[in-house]
């Protein structure tokens, strides 16, 4: 019966095969023209060269929330339709979910050198960008302590559904507590007053990261895939032996 | 009613008797509020200025040490599958169990904090202020912890863990307890706005802690 | 009333328990299920009781209450007894009648009747596992459920115990009762059998 269970994910086995040396061409196509364009990309009057830190700073600080609510889907995904890949697409997302956080982290950390004269600033953004990178770690923590994947979907599934409430609390109390000790105004990002010119490569930057989001998790999903079959393997190599 | 009543009494029952977590919270309280002087230094100032700090957190974590067996210690006996084969919903359920331990946990530490006040130089508007946001705050904190004592069923084990999982979702309902217990010292804040919202965090995790907590002990079992 | 499953599969852990599996029990009757360790006897017994989600078919009572789940309508006697040591013998089966609820006993009463009316007010933490598992079986007595899922009742039952095992049993069966048993030994009833496991 593992094998029905499979079924499913056989056929999302073979689409992926077919789907992502496209998505690999066209991410790295998108991230070069990326990367030219905010080369290119004249320096801010204020901020001068690092200006150019935004570019790869804010597509991964989006797509650190953005994963987060792809997990939230998968988590209904397991908890109300109890869909085998669900679980996997749920399981893949978190890694790379941290690492995009994790990204925002040190780019925002390092934007923050010359602007703030520090590394860390205990600003509203950097500190809920923080909790989230430790919600992420817990989570992968969460899916690592439990050995049968079926029963560490579920409790994860619960914990990302609880996160994704929790997570605008979090970030308003931040941003509250943010106000309260720190009356004077830290430096906040041009906004959608940004210029076009550094408007156009940060669309680019975005889409590609979006796309090279897209392109990691399938494949980890694939990986996944084949982790299961190789353990379903293994244990019904185990059973036979034993009788 | 008569059942979530028998729950309640049950839980509490076995708190107070020999072996139960109760007062066991409350000493872990005392024993982290002691230590903070002597990380600090014996500043009488400073403490005054940190000692809402120091016993919100001292709450914090003694509330979510004695949660790690909320859900485990039925799990283990076997009384957890005939709470969840039941006629009470599973909800409910829940919330009687949590309503119960803060009535056994969590309310000891509230009456101690007058008495740590007293060791943190805090006057009687500070300690006042502090216990009544922990008053309110303290639900909180076990309707979210009991989130991460019920995973701990699917987990079979629960500690760091747990305390790492759950830790980050209490950051809004610490923010505003202190925030609320310092502006009814110090001000500039009124004391109402942040009181305001913690009286909602509370309110909020009294609906979503059980919910959550049900599906995942649904879930988790086998 | 009666209780039936149909292709039930069963998957635990990643691993296939059992598959395409059929039963049936009908009020009065006993259904015994036997076969080797890890054949699925227990998980059976979950699944039924609503603690295990099977993977594929499903389980109907027909002739129960319409409004009441099976599991609501189930008594489940696991290994593992659910009694608090803190709490007196008493305590503790009026607590579990309190929270059951539905129709119910008296919880004195149904002490004697398993023979633990002389200890009702001591810890249950001072019970031997006998005694343990007749408190347990007094669990059966005080709230009244049409379906009992009991696995393994007799273990660490002594013969004057197993006899008063039985007595309960038929007295259930007699109400109409359902009684669904993963055994090894014999249960002293007549029985019709359920063979898990070897056969694959």
């Amino acid at each position: 019966m593992t094998l029905i269970d499979l079924a499913n994910p056989t056929k999302f086995l073979s689409l992926t095969a077919r789907v992502l040396p496209w998505l690999a061409g066209a991410t790295a196509i998108l991230l070069l023209v990326g990367f030219y364009q905010a080369a290119m990309a004249p320096d801010d009057y204020q901020q001068g060269a690092t200006v150019k830190i935004m570019f790869v700073h804010v597509p991964n600080a989006w797509l650190a929330m953005f994963v987060w609510g792809v997990m939230s889907l998968a988590a209904l995904g397991t908890l109300v339709w109890r869909h085998p890949l669900a679980d996997v697409a749920a399981k893949a997302a978190a890694p790379i979910g941290a690492a995009f956080t994790f990204l925002a982290l040190v780019t925002g950390s390092l934007w923050g050198r010359p602007m703030w004269g520090t590394y860390w600033e205990w600003d509203a953004r950097l500190t809920s960008v923080l909790i989230l990178f430790l919600m992420y770690l817990g989570l992968m923590a969460l899916w690592r302590a439990v050995d049968d994947p079926s029963r560490a979907a579920r409790a994860a599934a619960v914990l990302t559904l609880v996160g994704a409430i929790n997570l605008p609390i979090i970030k308003f109390s931040v941003d509250w507590w943010n106000t309260l000790h720190q009356p004077a105004a830290v430096l906040r990002m041009g906004g959608p007053s940004l210029d076009k010119a550094f408007l156009i490569p940060l669309l680019v930057m975005a889409v590609g990261f979006s796309l090279l989001f897209v392109t990691l998790h399938l494949a980890a999903m694939r990986n996944e895939i084949l982790r299961r079959r190789v353990r379903s393997l293994q244990m019904m190599q185990a059973s036979q032996q034993a009788a | 009613m008569t059942a979530l009543a028998a729950l309640i009494r049950r839980d509490i029952k076995i708190a107070l008797r020999v072996g139960g977590g109760a007062l066991i919270g409350v000493l872990f309280f005392l024993t982290v509020t002691v230590l903070m002087p002597f990380a600090i230094g014996p500043d009488m100032a400073l403490l005054t200025r940190l000692g809402p700090a120091i016993l919100w957190l001292g709450a914090l974590l003694a509330s979510l040490l004695t949660l790690d067996r909320l859900f485990t210690a039925d799990h283990e006996d076997g009384s957890l599958d005939l709470i969840v084969m039941g006629r009470t919903p599973l909800e409910l359920a829940c919330a009687a169990k949590a309503l119960a331990h803060w009535l056994a946990a969590g309310v000891p530490l509230i009456v101690a904090t007058p008495v740590l006040g007293l060791l943190l130089n805090l006057d009687g508007t500070a300690t006042s202020a502090v216990a009544l946001t922990l008053l309110v705050g303290t639900p909180a904190l076990t309707f979210t912890g009991m989130i991460g004592a019920s995973l701990a069923v699917t987990l079979h084990r629960g500690g760091l863990l747990l305390a790492v999982l759950v830790l980050p979702l209490s950051i809004p309902v610490l923010i505003f307890g202190v925030a609320a217990s310092q502006a009814a010292i110090s001000g500039p804040l009124s004391f109402g706005t942040p009181f305001s919202i913690l009286c909602a965090l509370s309110l909020v995790s009294l609906v979503v802690g059980p919910f959550a907590a049900a599906a995942s002990l649904r879930h988790g079992l086998d | 009333m009666r209780l039936s499953g149909r292709q039930i599969d069963c998957i635990r852990g990643g691993r296939g328990v059992f598959s395409g599996l059929d039963f049936e029990a009908s009020s009065g009757e006993v259904l015994a299920v036997v076969g080797p360790n890890g054949s699925g006897k227990t998980s059976l017994l979950r699944l039924i009781a609503g603690l295990l989600v099977p993977a594929g078919g499903s389980v109907v009572l027909e002739g129960g209450e319409a409004e009441l789940t099976l599991p609501e309508q189930s008594h489940y006697l696991g290994h593992r007894d659910a009694l608090k040591p803190a709490l007196s013998v008493h305590e503790n089966l009026s607590f579990w009648r309190d929270f059951l609820g539905g129709k119910v006993g008296d919880v004195s009463q149904c002490l004697t009747a398993v023979g633990l009316g002389h200890a009702t007010h001591l810890p249950a933490a001072y019970l031997s596992a006998g005694q343990r598992r007749r408190l347990s079986v007094a669990r059966l007595l005080v709230v009244r459920r049409p379906v009992w899922l009991l696995d393994e009742p007799t273990s660490a039952l002594d013969t004057a115990g197993q006899d008063l095992f039985v007595g309960i049993m038929r007295d259930h069966l007699a109400g109409g009762g359902i009684i669904i048993a993963a055994t090894h030994a014999p249960l002293g009833i007549g029985a019709r059998e359920l063979r898990m496991g070897g056969g694959k």
